[in-house]
């Protein structure tokens, strides 16, 4: 059976490879601490294997986190010049590959459409091929490593090491945002076990008038939205503002429907994360990817359409949920 | 009471534009102290809860051949075939993304799209094309560029969040059921969450698609606006 581990093992051994290369590379000022940075990253995606079977103690990972943190957050992870080729030379190599080009690009999906749709059905000798549950996301890993090699054979192109280093740029251009959506679900994590969520209900209990259905609906909806935008992930917000209002006023007191409940204030929660610069992975990330000027240019459309949202999930609440 | 002064890190942190890594670590750290614990268990927090969301990182296996393509000029190729694509705008093309990233979403495939998978290579270039073709083939001023760029990652957001929430097997509908059950002792079923999460996709596609569908006039103005003061500037060469 082919296990989700196995597929961290290669995230991991690509950003070691990818750091050490970095290590190396004379074209980055900060090469020492990038590198590091990068290494580290992919160490702790081996190590993690053992903490999450329990094997071997979860301090040391807390403190390698800690020392990602620092490294990213005092700005010592930086970028080289890659060697790559220019505009007119990639206009001329898109004239001469065509529309060849996509097969590798679409090669990922359709690969992990496969994975996920079909490869579950078939049993071998009573096993299943993929890991139970996490199906989709092998899917991705094997997309991804066979669109390499179909890519490598449309392009004639031999040697491994120049799409390592075409992905190193792209992983230079993120830098430190790669890591950000990890450290909210800790921070999560963090939240819950210290008890900020039955702090929040406290202060609700104190501030919601008896009995206000919709006052209590839009409530929960704007507690998840403001807490997702803080926090930058709705998964973050969501233990904290059902322990505070969602389970205890909504479904007890008013007797609400509770998976329409829990289902639309997750989806309240999401319209907060189309809102912040903490939801890096889906806000900065692409914002630095596409190279914008303006690194919230993505929030800035999302923006309206996400308070809209929230007035639509609002009332989805209050007229199908009671 | 006194453990909310964790989440008042981070607004504070946040608007005061520190680095959000270090706001991160900052804010777990007082929130770990305020909630009384001990050094040793908040370290063991931080080392569990990271290991156990490795699973947002992994899109990071996909860099090394869109980086491959990318050098070999799929960017370029991506405005090229656009460019064939007759009559569609700018906020045609990014609307028929939006409900294609929310159905295939909604079958469990949110991997099929992102920044780094599709929008950067494909999306973005191919409703730069569009947008081009409109300001009649001219490239598009910076500010406009990036609008038409900030759009294609937004229709890519949008269309991710109001579509996988109808999968069953998602990361925030097994999140809820697993927390809602252990905690209240309850039995939600996810696919009654599942279902309930389409009135939300449905009202995503009409407000956005609507909106993108609107960016097509806004895009015309901006343009010729740019283009007249362009006009001037030359002429007054």
């Amino acid at each position: 059976m082919i296990k989700a581990e196995w597929f961290y093992w290669l995230v991991g051994a690509v950003f070691i490879v990818m750091g050490v290369q970095t290590l190396m590379d004379r074209t980055n000022a900060k090469r020492y601490t990038s590198g590091s940075f990068w290494t580290l990253l992919g160490v702790t995606f081996f190590y993690s294997s053992w903490v999450v079977d329990k094997s071997l103690p979860s301090e040391p990972l807390g403190i390698a986190v800690l020392v990602l943190i620092c490294l990213g957050g005092f700005n010592l992870v930086g970028k080289g010049t890659p060697k790559t080729t220019d505009e007119k030379q990639r206009t001329e190599l898109a004239r001469r590959f065509g529309n060849k080009l996509f097969i590798p690009a679409l090669t990922i999906p359709v690969v992990a459409v496969i994975c996920a749709v079909v490869i579950p059905k078939f049993h071998f000798g009573g096993h299943v091929i993929f890991e139970k549950g996490n199906e989709t996301i092998l899917g991705l890993g094997v997309g991804a490593i066979v669109a390499l090699l179909v890519g490598m054979w449309v392009l004639r192109e031999p040697r491994v090491s120049v799409p390592i280093h075409a992905g190193r740029g792209l992983l230079e251009s993120m830098g430190w945002a790669l890591l950000l959506p990890q450290l909210l679900a800790v921070l999560g994590a963090i939240f819950q076990a210290a008890g900020v969520g039955t702090q929040v209900g406290k202060i609700t209990e104190k501030i919601l008038p008896d009995g206000q259905l919709l006052a209590a609906v839009a409530l929960y909806c704007v507690g998840m939205f403001v807490f997702t935008v803080i926090m930058g992930n709705a998964f973050a917000a969501f233990p904290v503002m059902t322990a505070a209002v969602g389970w205890p006023v909504l479904v007890q007191n008013l007797h609400g429907n509770a998976a329409a409940v829990m289902s639309v204030g997750m989806l309240a929660g999401f319209c907060g994360t189309l809102c912040t610069p903490m939801a890096a992975n889906f806000n900065l990330v692409p914002a630095a990817l596409l190279e914008l000027k303006d690194q919230y240019g993505p929030i800035k459309v999302q923006a309206p359409t996400a308070l809209v949202l929230l007035a639509c999930n609002i009332f989805i609440i209050y007229f199908f949920a009671f | 009471m006194i453990v909310l002064l964790g989440v008042l890190v981070v607004i504070l942190g946040f608007a005061t534009r520190r680095n959000p890594l270090l706001v991160v670590g900052v804010a777990g750290i007082v929130t770990g102290v305020l909630g009384k614990l001990s050094p040793d268990e908040i370290l063991k927090t931080f080392g569990e809860s990271f290991a156990s969301s490795r699973s947002v990182t992994i899109f990071a296996i996909t860099l090394p051949v869109i980086g491959l393509l990318e050098r070999n000029g799929l960017q370029q190729q991506a405005r090229t075939l656009i460019g064939k694509l007759g009559n569609l705008t700018t906020g045609r093309f990014l609307t028929l993304y939006l409900l294609l990233r929310q159905l295939t979403a909604a079958v469990g495939l949110q991997t099929i799209g992102g920044p780094a998978q599709s929008v950067r290579p494909m999306i973005a270039p191919m409703a730069e094309a569009a947008a081009e073709r409109k300001n009649g083939g001219r490239p598009l001023p910076r500010a406009i560029r990036d609008k038409v760029r900030s759009h294609a990652a937004g229709a890519d957001t949008v269309g991710v969040f109001f579509g996988e929430d109808i999968f069953l097997a998602i990361g925030s509908i097994l999140l809820i059921t697993g927390l809602v059950n252990a905690t209240y002792h309850t039995h939600l079923e996810p696919l009654d969450l599942a279902l309930w999460a389409i009135p939300s996709a449905i009202c995503a596609f009409l407000v956005h698609g609507a909106r993108l569908l609107r960016f097509d006039r806004e895009l015309e103005r901006e343009l010729v606006v740019a283009n007249a003061e362009l006009d001037v500037e030359e002429t007054a060469k």
